[in-house]
């Protein structure tokens, strides 16, 4: 069981909602994820008047907790106001918190985020931050309010998986017992084993499975993998070692050397 | 017989055509005071089913074909066959190569080819894909001419009214995100209409970006349509400044005399969709829905209007059939 925030989930896959080819194909891959929570960016589909409705109603009718994100804000206030709006949209006080730092690169601006997260938790919401992988402000962000950490593996989109391992392991080991969620950089299944094998919680992706060439198969290939992943982790596997090391005895053998 | 049909954008005046083209008598009515309230009248007018093939189902490549065809037979000397070009900024090379994946109907193109086909965009890219077998129109042109020869045909074009003028045997209600369909969402549009005449392209032009893809489309005289943006609202509001700048961006990413060029028009409207993004022909008793056409109107308009017109016929039938028993 994964557990964030009080609420225990069985699925470790938290999947997006943007960029589908149309909303029937985003409910059929969802539907094979298995996800029970997802995201969904409220700056675009609304354009300042909440008025996506119809999107909303399909994205309820899936009938899965949703995780508003604050997608392309660039600045505390605009985050802020977006979580406000999304705490009365969807009546929860969830909320994935993302301040942009750079337009380009899609880098958090951790100054920015820390701040947010203390304004939004001392509001009551529940923070869920899209942070890096720096352990210093991990540490913020757990004195803001957050009780989750989500930091990336590599830039969004980008589809490379963990470019920085050891600082993951290291991430991991400094902050046991916080639920830790790898958000964005994953673009394979095996990326995602690979961190659930490292003992991150869960993994929250979105263009990885909209984007590839069939989202639904794409979506059941990844819960796939994290269950495989988690699984993996929970036997814990071998530490890598630097000599050979037969599995069937040696002993009676002749040793020339 | 009379069929009432409720609308007149692509869709409306398509059905219409392939009425009046199966001998039944048609009044068309539109509640705006002319065409220019329709979604259509916004679009982008690309006839490119194998373009469109990288997000869209199959089915979108396979009825979007027949488009050509009809749009040619329909408005002869409207239909422009100069293919659609696709290229990306060289960072973004990886997805053209992603493009490429999910397509069909294309030739890579080094530098020099690209100049040779649009000599205004020679150095600028190192590669791109050249869909030879697509084609564009001016999608105000095309509704207008479609109406003068529809009207010309003997049909009724009644438009500020939402009364028809006699009783109708079957009514098709054509008017996208107005029509009472609880299973249609609105996705806003935004598109900017720029007069560049330092520019000089003859076909549209496909810049992929990994968050905000655009196409630009040339019309006559130095105007180049530039859109659009897919924003799951209802919102019909003003184009953001925000959608603005990115549809900007990249014209000028695409060429920089487009730095040069005058905003002639910023248009925001909503196209209709159902949940699979395709559009549906449903016969209901004496009401017939063509609707659902998302970003595919004149793409899909001619092959949905000719399934509709058939269904419409087939049910007149059935009924002077009964009628005489």
């Amino acid at each position: 069981m994964f557990e964030v925030y009080g609420e225990p989930f069985a699925s470790r896959f938290l999947l997006g909602t943007a960029q589908y080819p149309s909303p029937q194909i985003l409910a059929d891959a969802v539907r094979a994820s298995g996800a029970e929570i997802l995201t969904v960016s409220l700056r675009r589909e609304t354009a300042g008047s909440g008025t996506g409705g119809r999107f909303w109603d399909l994205i309820r009718e899936l009938n899965v907790k949703v995780l508003p994100n604050t997608a392309g804000c660039h600045s505390v206030k605009e985050a802020v106001t977006t979580a406000r709006m999304a705490r009365d949209l969807f009546r929860t006080d969830w909320i994935k918190l993302e301040v942009i730092g750079h337009h380009d690169s899609l880098q958090p601006d951790v100054f920015g985020l820390v701040e947010a997260a203390s304004i939004l938790s001392d509001d009551g919401f529940k923070v869920f931050p899209y942070t890096t992988d720096d352990i210093v402000v991990g540490e913020r962000l757990l004195e803001a309010g957050c009780q989750v950490l989500m930091p990336w593996c590599a830039p969004i989109g980008s589809a490379k998986g963990p470019v920085n391992t050891d600082a993951l392991r290291a991430y991991r080991s400094h902050f046991s017992g916080v639920p830790l969620v790898v958000d964005a950089g994953l673009g394979r299944p095996s990326h995602a084993a690979a961190v659930l094998e490292l003992g991150f919680d869960a993994v929250l992706l979105n263009t990885a499975v909209a984007k590839a060439g069939h989202p639904v198969a794409m979506a059941k290939a990844f819960a796939m993998a994290i269950e495989a992943g988690r699984l993996a982790c929970e036997a814990q596997p071998l530490e890598p070692r630097d000599m050979a090391v037969p599995s069937t005895p040696v002993l009676g053998m002749a040793v020339f050397e | 017989m009379k069929v009432g049909i409720k609308g007149a954008g692509v869709a409306g005046l398509a059905l219409a055509h392939e009425l009046i083209s199966r001998g039944v008598q048609v009044e068309l009515l539109e509640k705006n005071g002319d065409l220019s309230a329709s979604a259509s009248w916004l679009a982008g007018g690309m006839l490119a089913p194998w373009c469109e093939r990288e997000s869209a189902e199959e089915d979108v490549l396979r009825l979007g074909q027949t488009s050509i065809g009809w749009w040619s037979k329909v408005l002869p000397g409207q239909i422009r066959h100069k293919g659609t070009l696709v290229v990306a900024a060289p960072r973004d090379a990886g997805e053209l190569n992603r493009f490429a994946s999910r397509t069909s109907g294309f030739t890579w193109l080094d530098s020099d080819a690209l100049g040779a086909l649009e000599p205004d965009l020679a150095g600028r890219f190192a590669k791109g894909l050249h869909f030879a077998g697509e084609a564009h129109l001016d999608p105000r042109q095309a509704l207008t001419a479609l109406l003068a020869k529809v009207s010309a045909s003997g049909a009724e074009a009644s438009f500020k009214t939402e009364h028809f003028a006699s009783a109708t045997d079957l009514v098709a209600d054509c008017t996208g995100m107005a029509a009472p369909d609880p299973h249609l969402r609105p996705v806003r549009g935004e598109m900017l209409l720029l007069h560049a005449p330092d520019v000089s392209l003859s076909r549209p032009v496909r810049f992929l970006h990994p968050r905000i893809p655009v196409y630009v489309v040339p019309r006559d005289n130095g105007v180049f349509m530039v859109g659009a943006t897919m924003i799951e609202s209802g919102d019909r509001e003003a184009v953001s400044v925000r959608s603005t700048m990115e549809l900007l961006n990249a014209a000028y990413g695409l060429h920089p005399g487009f730095a040069e060029a005058k905003i002639i028009e910023t248009g925001a409207g909503l196209r209709p969709a159902y949940p699979d993004n395709l559009p549906r022909v449903t016969l209901s008793g004496n009401t017939l829905s063509l609707n659902g056409f998302y970003r595919h109107g004149f793409l899909l308009a001619p092959h949905f209007a000719m399934e509709a017109a058939d269904r419409i016929v087939q049910h007149l039938q059935e009924k002077s059939l009964e009628a005489n028993h």
